[in-house]
């Protein structure tokens, strides 16, 4: 049986449940650097975001990226780690956008990456104004350490899912577990429902 | 190796922000100068948290940890402000068998330490004096400045055969002649045992400042076998 | 910073962990890297701690060589990155 230490607690209080923050959330004015690996520094003259599978695969460079219809939106991030930030603006391609682009039927995505990070998530979750591949944080280019050139942008689920340095998606018959959902991170982490392990 | 509680004896503020906390450990198996422990918290309702701190005392002596307060800490604070004689803490340890120092390993020893880096070093300095051994030590300590320096009295007392050097790197005292710039190739290479005496060199603080002062080490021929690296992580730069 | 992003550290910082999980001291066990076959201690790895879970990747390559997850008190051991560990 632990001793209590005396006069101690936890840093960040749990946010009053007013709505806007999920259960189990603080609320940060910083913005975390998290990675599971060192930080890659991809030239964009090397980049392409491509989605695989399906029946007309895709894949744009920078320049044929950027010259896709961008949008700018403000919306409120949720980590795994119990730090929420309201009110993060980004701008970048909607998914709406890019698997308009494809032909398909697949259910699934796995979203791949520089360094090898992994993530899957439905297409549903993917389309009608829910996500984006966004590559401006704050008015700024997205920086490296934050998943520059591009990251994955999903604010509906637990941001573990907006996969940093994303170069692609892997349409999918079935749900595969990224790289945090195999050691027993939830599958789809809806943090509404506090989904953050296998079994929540 | 099981947690255990502790209870905390005595605290002793080295600076401004930095704190030694010696405590009584019950069923403590001894350590070995270099290791470190795990420190547990926990509170009313139930949230944990651990940290791991280098132990400041040598072998022999009671336990003790040198803990550096971080403003946006979550247990620095607690160990550095709240914590009173008397209190309990749950640690479980000593940890580590590769940053470790012996008196029986020979070669000159080059200690090198980026801020609280120091705490490691300074139980192998200890363990050097309490068994009267002449090996010959130099301590490179990066500090910011002369009062963020930690065991300040302690490294003046430390006698022949033990040389310090202080790079401050932000702030000097007047009629300061030191190193007042951060660790670099040219400080390493005035500062470094030569080669060819076969010295044994560890090196302790914030990441940047390790794998900078490793890399110039093994430049200059420090076999990479002899070059023992701890990092700390991001936080306090030197 | 945070606790919650200290860094990347070395295999020196989790130790207790290690215990833990092999029952034994393992930071001056050799590691042989399965991609690029670089070995070094445990110890000199380098160790990534997002919060999520702690990420072991080998210093030559990045690698991941082992990867440890505790939640509701299970810790899960992946150390398919090793092709040895002695």
């Amino acid at each position: 049986m632990s001793p209590i230490s005396r006069g101690f607690h936890r840093r960040h209080e749990e946010a009053e449940p007013a709505g806007r923050v999920p259960p189990g959330q603080y609320v940060t004015p910083d913005f975390p650097v998290l990675s599971a690996g060192p930080t890659p520094h991809t030239p964009v003259a090397n980049w392409t975001f491509s989605i695989e599978g399906g029946q007309s695969p895709a894949s744009w460079t920078w320049a044929e990226f950027q010259a896709l219809p961008a949008e700018t939106v403000t919306v409120d991030i949720h980590c795994v780690t119990r730090w929420s930030k309201l009110d993060t603006v980004w701008k970048g391609v909607s998914l709406d956008v890019l698997l308009g682009a494809v032909s398909y039927d697949a259910p699934y995505v796995l979203a791949f990456c520089d360094g090898g990070y992994t993530t899957n998530l439905p297409v549903a979750d993917l389309k009608d104004g829910k996500a984006w591949v966004a590559y401006s944080y704050g008015g700024s280019p997205l920086a490296p350490e934050h998943g520059g050139p591009a990251r994955l942008l999903v604010p509906h689920l637990y941001f573990w899912k907006s996969a940093k340095w994303v170069r692609g998606l892997r349409l999918r018959e079935t749900d595969a577990p990224g790289f945090w959902e195999m050691y027993g991170y939830h599958m789809y982490g809806d943090p509404w429902r506090e989904q953050r392990y296998a079994g929540d | 190796m099981a947690w255990q509680t502790a209870t905390v004896d005595s605290l002793v503020d080295e600076t401004a922000s930095v704190r030694t906390i010696l405590l009584s450990v019950p069923d403590w198996a001894g350590h070995e100068a270099g290791q470190h422990l795990d420190v547990r918290l926990t509170a009313e309702d139930g949230y944990r948290a651990e940290r791991s701190y280098s132990i400041a005392s040598a072998p022999g002596e009671p336990v003790a940890i040198t803990v550096e307060r971080l403003d946006d800490g979550e247990v620095s604070p607690y160990l550095t402000e709240e914590l009173r004689a008397g209190d309990e803490i749950e640690l479980r340890g000593p940890i580590g068998g590769y940053f470790v120092w012996e008196p029986a390993f020979s070669g000159p020893l080059l200690l090198l330490a980026g801020g609280s880096g120091v705490v490691p070093l300074r139980a192998m300095l200890r363990h050097r004096s309490r068994v009267g051994s002449s090996v010959p030590v130099r301590l490179l300590y990066s500090a910011r400045s002369w009062a963020e320096v930690i065991y300040r009295a302690e490294l003046a007392r430390l006698g022949d055969g033990v040389q310090v050097i202080y790079a401050l790197t932000r702030e000097q005292p007047p009629g300061w002649t030191g190193y007042a710039r951060r660790a670099d190739q040219a400080m390493i290479t005035e500062v470094a045992w030569p080669v060819a005496q076969a010295p044994l060199a560890y090196v302790c603080g914030p990441t940047n400042f390790v794998e900078a002062v490793a890399a110039d080490l093994v430049a200059l021929g420090y076999p990479p076998a002899q070059v023992k690296t701890e990092r700390f992580g991001a936080t306090g730069t030197p | 910073m945070d606790a919650l992003e200290d860094g990347v550290v070395d295999g020196n910082a989790i130790g207790g962990l290690l215990i833990e999980v092999f029952g034994t001291e393992m930071t001056t066990a050799v590691v042989t890297c399965a991609q690029c076959g670089a070995t070094g201690q445990v110890a000199e790895l380098a160790v990534y701690r997002p919060g999520l879970g702690t990420v072991v990747r080998c210093r030559s390559c990045d690698n991941v060589l082992m990867v440890f997850v505790q939640i509701r008190s299970v810790t899960c051991v992946d150390l398919m990155g090793l092709a040895q560990l002695a």
